[in-house]
């Protein structure tokens, strides 16, 4: 365990967490809010997939990378219209509709990069920008402030979406629907309208995050791109008690395992590899068990709101 | 009337006959990742290809394939059903639909099945095995990387510790020592098949630690490819596919399984009525495994020799290796 206390592996090992981290905060930020106004969306793998492979394609083809995040953050919207309309307008089951929208986005992400692509091509992604001044802080310096813009972007959005769902009235409206819909649409707030925005935040965000991995830090689509990294989001929502720092903590904390566990491997610490990748899943469920807080939990979350019902 | 009658019969019968003749054979796979996987499935669907359009296309044989088959219940599902529908070979494309061929094949004693990687026919006459000795082209990759790190450093990104994964690996370690025994091989393992991310991450770890070198197998290698090319001139040792195209300035070399002789010997036995009990072993002797260099990477002419002397070496049994 020597190996570990040398700076060099310390900064690696929070230099990759805050790669790994950057798609789950996106994908997890945007479900917060969805989860928020009561609407649980297990949909957010195959819109990050979808998403993807829009960003991927559009990037491959039109050379430009903001074009590729445009479309990213599209499909997104798209497929949280969708997602809206099955659980909010036809109120169908919420579970249910967002696991359809997971294999929707899967296979269609598959077959579009088969139609369309055809192999496994690369694309030159988002380079690092490193912030004058600050990237030169010893230790410190390089992991935080030489980035790519996304993963800039993905930290900026916590105190963001702290500052909506806490200090303004569009945050307070949000929870009001998540927490008891019928006073809500007592007092004039459009349950419906809320939560279609709600929805497609997190939708258009959950593009973002797919975005993220396809044209910033892998800059390639395969099938199956995110292995499921948008299921392990919507755990963090539940994680981080529904709170954009909690939401942080969870993602830091997953990714911060996981990064610790490649690098147990690399410096050959004698540990059976099958052990080291369950410690990011062992640890988060025992943060998972001891952190839980149910009280914080959206009173409505997963209920369809219907006028005169309570 | 009655020899007329006879005539007719006759000429229908030959009719039927030709047609039975000149009906494709009639091909499925199944396979666990996609045919673009510049890995593990393309190297099958690839030959497949090659064999149909060496055969006279698809008027000669038709192909079928089911892709992306983690899930095994799912695959095992498609291995009956392709094997009820009238498909002459069923090849399932992973180590892990070993069971399940166990079980079907019983059920369709004239439909041949083929699996891999591993070597076991179960006793069963209409199911073939297929393997690739990866420790081979693992060796001769090794002995490249030796040739060329700076660093003595070499970082290999693998998803689980099984089948030729793990042969290639060690095949690659033993290379590396042959050459020089002070040069670090790390090794991570994911846990997944499919985590792109993750092996990339895996592969930046590497590249952190001080590696100039990194290889690795499986379908989410591209990940690692990716961090290999991100990083600007960390060189990537392929395996299963030729991955240059993935990386052109950074691949030495990639370690090729053809399947074509395999499949070529298949549908031979299969005309002679042989459905199967044949286990075949892809070997860099039998021409089932093949050091693709990469014609874009300048390879210095003495590093390439000690490639093509391992390579001789091992298909004389001068070198042995280790699975």
């Amino acid at each position: 365990m020597r190996g570990f206390l040398s700076w060099n592996v310390l900064s690696g090992i929070l230099n990759t967490m805050i790669g790994l981290a950057t798609p789950f905060l996106y994908a997890a930020l945007g479900e917060t809010f969805a989860q928020s106004s009561g609407v649980v969306n297990l949909g957010v793998d195959g819109i990050m997939l979808l998403s993807a492979f829009a960003a991927f394609y559009v990037a491959l083809t039109t050379l430009s990378l903001a074009l590729g995040l445009l479309a990213a953050a599209l499909v997104g919207l798209a497929m949280g219209l969708i997602m809206s309309f099955v659980s909010v307008t036809l109120k169908a089951e919420q579970g249910v509709s967002g696991i359809g929208l997971y294999m929707f986005g899967l296979g269609m992400s598959s077959l579009l990069f088969k139609v369309l692509i055809g192999t496994v091509k690369t694309v030159e992604g988002f380079k690092p920008i490193a912030i004058p001044f600050l990237s030169k802080i010893p230790f410190v310096g390089p992991i935080l402030f030489h980035n790519d813009i996304l993963t800039y972007g993905a930290f900026l959005l916590v105190p963001a979406s702290w500052w909506v769902l806490e200090k303004t009235s569009l945050g307070l409206k949000i929870k009001a629907v998540g927490q008891n819909p019928a006073a809500a649409d007592s007092v004039g707030i459009g349950v419906g309208r809320v939560r279609y925005l709600s929805v497609c935040i997190g939708a258009v965000l959950a593009g973002v995050a797919g975005a993220s991995l396809s044209i910033a830090q892998l800059n390639l689509f395969q099938d199956n791109l995110t292995a499921g990294q948008g299921f392990i989001a919507v755990a963090l929502v539940y994680f981080g008690g529904w709170r954009p720092v909690g939401v942080l903590a969870g993602a830091l904390l997953f990714s911060v395992a996981n990064s610790f566990q490649l690098w147990i491997q690399v410096l050959g610490v004698k540990i059976p590899s099958s052990v080291a990748v369950m410690l990011p899943y062992l640890l988060t469920i025992l943060a998972l068990t001891v952190t839980a807080n149910r009280a914080r939990q959206p009173a409505a979350l997963n209920k369809p709101f219907e006028r005169g019902e309570s | 009337m009655r020899v007329k009658s006879i005539l007719v019969a006759a000429a229908f019968a030959a009719a039927l006959a030709a047609s039975a003749a000149a009906a494709p054979i009639k091909i499925a796979v199944i396979m666990p990742s996609a045919t673009t996987d510049a890995a593990f499935s393309q190297s099958m669907f690839g030959a497949l290809l090659a064999i149909q359009k060496a055969q006279g296309g698809e008027s000669a044989i038709v192909i079928k394939y089911t892709e992306n088959m983690f899930n095994v219940p799912d695959a095992a599902a498609a291995i009956r059903d392709y094997a009820s529908s009238g498909f002459d070979i069923v090849i399932a494309h992973g180590s892990q639909y070993g069971s399940s061929i166990q079980e079907i094949a019983k059920d369709f004693p004239k439909v041949t099945f083929a699996w891999g990687t591993d070597v076991n026919t179960y006793g069963l006459p209409n199911v073939y095995a297929y393997t690739a000795a990866a420790e081979q082209g693992g060796y001769v990759n090794g002995v490249l990387a030796a040739k060329l790190t700076k660093s003595k450093k070499i970082g290999v990104t693998g998803p689980i510790e099984v089948g030729d994964a793990k042969t290639y690996i060690d095949g690659f370690v033993q290379g590396v020592a042959s050459v020089d025994k002070s040069i670090t091989v790390s090794k991570t393992w994911t846990g997944s098949f499919s985590d792109v991310a993750l092996m990339a991450a895996a592969a930046k770890t590497h590249i952190a630690s001080g590696a100039d070198e990194l290889t690795g197998s499986s379908q989410s290698v591209v990940g690692s490819i990716g961090a290999a090319k991100d990083s600007g001139g960390v060189l990537w040792f392929g395996t299963q596919a030729d991955q240059a195209s993935l990386a052109p300035a950074l691949v030495v070399a990639s370690q090729v399984y053809d399947w074509t002789g395999m499949l070529k010997d298949i549908l031979a036995k299969r005309k002679t009525g042989v459905l199967g009990g044949v286990a075949y072993t892809l070997t860099l002797v039998n021409g089932g495994l093949k050091i693709a260099y990469n014609p874009l990477y300048k390879l210095a002419a003495a590093v390439k020799a000690a490639g093509d002397a391992a390579a001789t070496g091992i298909a004389k049994g001068t070198i042995k290796v280790n699975p």
